[in-house]
């Protein structure tokens, strides 16, 4: 059960990040071959002891050594007045360069149009773990609140000095210290000729919600007008002078070795490089379409591994293809409460079902790109990443490079949803560049991406659970194998409980997706509820609220039924509801489905969220949006395909997403609880769309225990 | 290689090329318009939509050799200077975007789709706008920034493709 205070142990719950943990993508033969001073005069509030305002999840795994001094800072404010903020946090779409930027407005009392967020430049950034796990609000966010308001403090300090004043006579307003007698000071003039800095206090005390004026506020999205202009470059836009084109020769099957190559033709070829270097191949060229024939001419030669599981075979072989250790780490302990043998001797009736979830593809719009340029011995790496720091460790890494000799910048980048964490294209396109003397860009062809990147994880959910006479549930057995730990926790009151996550081989890689393995989980879980409450003839809605004691979540789980009019079936629409929570926040989603011929059309979607005290509305808005709308591919289309090693389905005509015919009525419902600390949004709100699609079909007859949502034939 | 010379927003300009070559891939790397995008290289996703002549195409899938002396409008070419285009204010205003990936075809297509259509249901947008893919779920904002470009256009569809 959730215990509503205490900090999610990210490390222990987390363990399906798989591509984290992954061996080196390359190893290279190459042989081996310091704080940025920016600033020339005003404020800087530094970074200490950084790492301890970061977790350490996903560094271990390398055993990197520190870097000798981490000096950094998080905001600068110059000697006209502008304020630049320096985070390790990246924008994906999810709209945090708007939100830390209110948090810094608000703090400061500086107007948004004052600020420069500088994100992810690993020359310009304190260290950052990466962009995921919905953890940029909840975590970045205080801290950047703290940086402004400790340079708050220390701007009235100089004000009350240079006007000989007690301090709690001044305030600060609108990029001024005001006193007394209408007597103003600009930031800009406090800062003038002088070197300030100053650290941030622990204690130091930040707004409440309560007295937010531009956080809770729908503050428009800062470079928006650089992105309906086109103005905007992303990774894959950025070009560098002397600038050639890579493109990599790929295996023909996953798990394939090379066994020789005969590069002569595209040797041949005018102005084309080929790069030979272990299991890499791949070739420069002076255009893009240049680079793409060449790496066509090379005749690649490779060894498939036989014998490879299908996805029509796959569930059968997660089950019973354990992985003892996965990257090093053992499996997780299964969570025991009460005594589920003894309590499944005295129940009046047992369920079991057992539910399957395929492999999906993130799909981001803009594939894996980088733009890689060696300078004296040093690398400089433009790449989309949510985890720049990681990407740089990746690089140090292959190339055998210190700290301070590798800077990677991440441009705002056409998405990720957790599929772009690794750095494979960056130190792809750096071997290139290395090998060519010129900067190279590498932009993945979508054929690359759906074959080469890392995918949701399959998984097969295994549900055991068991009732008294009354018509309460006194066992709960939950047996997860690959798909994760995310989620794997019930939110439901039952005394005797065993939850276990089995990790298993996995045949295609695999890795962080929106949501992580809450999505599968929340599908076993939140079915296998539906399917307990039919067989006792009890409302779905009323079985759920007789389990749960958290009020959080019961508000958004009574907010849905209400909105869709549970249980009524209004206009012959079938209902549906799953709730659940993740990520220290809480949804209830519920569907409203018609009949069309042997399938069904989904017409409505209603979703509660609430994620504490809501910093940005309109982006938390689009935020939910959109999740339910990718939510929407895995509960209805999405799955992988392959056999034999290859995808069969890795083409954008193939794999179907979500179109704008898709698209039902979408309800939105925030609920804003400005007294609870503000969490994350960018995940949860996916996790509840495929099992209230799936319960509501369920009355056009039989589903099928496995996403995406199917009727099986009569 | 033979040389061809395109007319893009309304300038003139001389490429090498080979009549198959994709228009994306010239004006993204040979002329360093990089506001058009590639997403999939199989005209499935829409974010390299231009104008030929005022319709809307997927560059990615136009050949080189095809295009002869029409007139091509990209996104850099719709803003009248700092004036927005109607359909990108109306982006704008309605925060259709969340990465942003995408919008750069969106505008074009609907440019392109107000000409013939200028006041479109949303069932009409949703069926016309099927080819642009959204994968960060915008559909929804997407579909009411269409609504208020065309109700600010007017029945007469004006206001860009040069």
């Amino acid at each position: 059960m959730m215990e509503g205070n205490t900090p999610r142990d990210d490390a222990a719950l987390e363990f399906e990040r798989y591509e984290l943990h992954e061996g080196r993508p390359y190893v290279f033969e190459v042989g081996r071959r310091g704080f940025l001073g920016l600033f020339t005069g005003g404020l800087v509030i530094l970074v200490t002891a950084p790492r301890a305002l970061a977790q350490e999840s996903g560094r271990g795994g390398r055993g990197r050594p520190e870097p000798p001094t981490d000096l950094g800072a998080w905001l600068h404010i110059d000697e006209q007045g502008r304020v630049t903020v320096f985070t390790g946090k990246v924008e994906v779409g999810q709209n945090i360069r708007t939100s830390l930027a209110q948090a810094v407005a608000d703090e400061l009392r500086v107007p948004m149009t004052a600020i420069t967020m500088v994100m992810g430049d690993t020359g310009r950034v304190p260290w950052d773990q990466g962009t995921f796990g919905s953890l940029s609000t909840p975590r970045m966010a205080p801290v950047l609140s703290k940086a402004a308001a400790a340079a708050r403090e220390l701007l009235i300090d100089r004000a009350a000095a240079a006007w000989a004043v007690d301090r709690t006579t001044l305030s600060a307003r609108d990029g001024r210290i005001v006193g007394a007698g209408a007597r103003v000071l600009s930031y800009g003039e406090l800062t003038k000729g002088a070197r300030l800095a100053a650290t941030v206090r622990a204690d130091l005390g930040v707004e409440a919600p309560a007295r937010w004026s531009v956080r809770g506020s729908a503050a428009p999205k800062v470079n928006g007008r650089d992105i309906v202009t086109g103005a905007h470059r992303y990774p894959s836009d950025i070009v560098r002078p002397g600038m050639l084109h890579g493109r990599i020769v790929r295996p023909s099957a996953m798990g394939a070795t090379l066994v020789s190559v005969d590069d002569s033709r595209a040797k041949a070829l005018p102005g084309v490089t080929v790069v030979r270097d272990g299991e890499f191949v791949g070739v420069v060229a002076p255009s893009e379409r240049a680079a793409a024939r060449a790496a066509a001419a090379v005749r690649a030669e490779w060894r498939t591994r036989p014998n490879q599981p299908t996805s029509k075979t796959i569930y059968e072989y997660l089950k019973k293809t354990p992985a003892d250790t996965v990257s090093g780490r053992g499996a997780p302990q299964p969570r025991v409460t009460g005594d589920v043998d003894a309590a499944r001797t005295t129940a009046a009736r047992r369920f079991a079902s057992s539910y399957r979830i395929p492999y999906i593809a993130h799909v981001p719009l803009e594939p894996r790109a980088a733009v890689a340029e060696w300078v004296d011995g040093g690398l400089t790496v433009w790449t989309g990443t949510q985890r720049p720091f990681g990407v740089k460790d990746q690089l140090m890494e292959a190339f055998s490079l210190p700290a301070e000799k590798v800077r990677v910048l991440m441009p705002d980048t056409g998405s990720g949803y957790g599929g772009k964490h690794t750095g494979e294209c960056a130190i792809e396109a750096a071997r290139l560049a290395r090998a060519a003397a010129r900067p190279v860009k590498l932009v993945w062809t979508r054929a690359e991406e759906f074959a080469w990147a890392y995918a949701r994880p399959a998984g097969v959910i295994d549900v055991t659970s068991a009732v008294d006479a009354r018509g309460r549930l006194i066992a709960w057995e939950f047996d997860n194998w690959n798909s994760g730990a995310s989620g794997i926790e019930t939110p439901y009151t039952v005394p005797n409980q065993r939850i276990a996550f089995h990790p298993s081989e996995s045949p295609l890689r695999q890795g962080s997706y929106r949501g992580l393995a809450a999505t599968a989980n929340h599908f076993a879980r939140e079915m296998h509820i539906d399917e307990v409450a039919r067989a006792l003839r009890v409302d779905a809605v009323e079985f759920r609220l007789t389990h749960l004691a958290e009020p959080r979540q019961r508000d958004v789980l009574t907010a849905v039924a209400q909105r869709i009019g549970w249980p009524g079936t209004a206009g012959g629409h079938a209902l549906g509801i799953a709730c659940g929570t993740e990520k220290d926040s809480y949804v209830a989603t519920g569907a409203a489905l018609s009949r069309i011929d042997a399938g069904f059309t989904v017409e409505r979607i209603v979703i509660a969220f609430e994620c504490g005290a809501i910093v940005n509305p309109d982006g938390l808005r689009n935020q939910v949006l959109g999740s339910v709308i990718q939510g929407l591919g895995g509960a209805l289309f999405e799955s992988l395909e392959f056999a034999d090693g290859q995808l069969l389905n890795g083409t954008l005509e193939q794999y179907r997403v979500p179109r704008f015919k898709d698209v039902p009525d979408i309800d939105v419902i925030l609920l804003d609880r400005r007294d609870l600390p503000s969490e994350g949004a960018g995940e949860t709100p996916i996790v509840c769309v495929a099992p209230a699609i799936g319960s509501a079909a369920r009355a056009f007859g039989r589903v099928d225990d496995a996403m995406p949502v199917r009727l099986l034939k009569a | 290689m033979p040389v061809y010379s395109l007319t893009i927003n309304g300038r003139t300009h001389s490429v090498d090329g080979d009549p198959g070559d994709s228009l994306l891939s010239i004006l993204r790397h040979e002329l360093d318009l990089t506001g058009s995008k590639y997403g999939c290289g199989e005209g499935q996703c829409g974010a390299c939509t231009i104008l030929v002549d005022g319709l809307a195409v997927r560059s990615c899938v136009t050949r080189l050799g095809a295009i002869g002396a029409r007139a091509i409008t990209t996104i850099e070419g719709v803003a009248d200077g700092e004036r927005l285009h109607p359909v990108q204010q109306a982006f704008l205003e309605a925060e259709a975007f969340q990465c942003g990936f995408c919008t750069s075809g969106m505008v074009m297509a609907t440019i392109g789709l107000l000409r013939t259509s200028p006041n479109p249901s949303e069932a009409d947008v949703a069926r016309l706008l099927d080819r642009n893919v959204c994968r960060c779920g915008t559909h929804p904002r997407i579909v009411k920034a269409v609504q208020l470009a065309a109700s600010r256009m007017g029945a007469t569809g004006s206001g860009g493709g040069r």
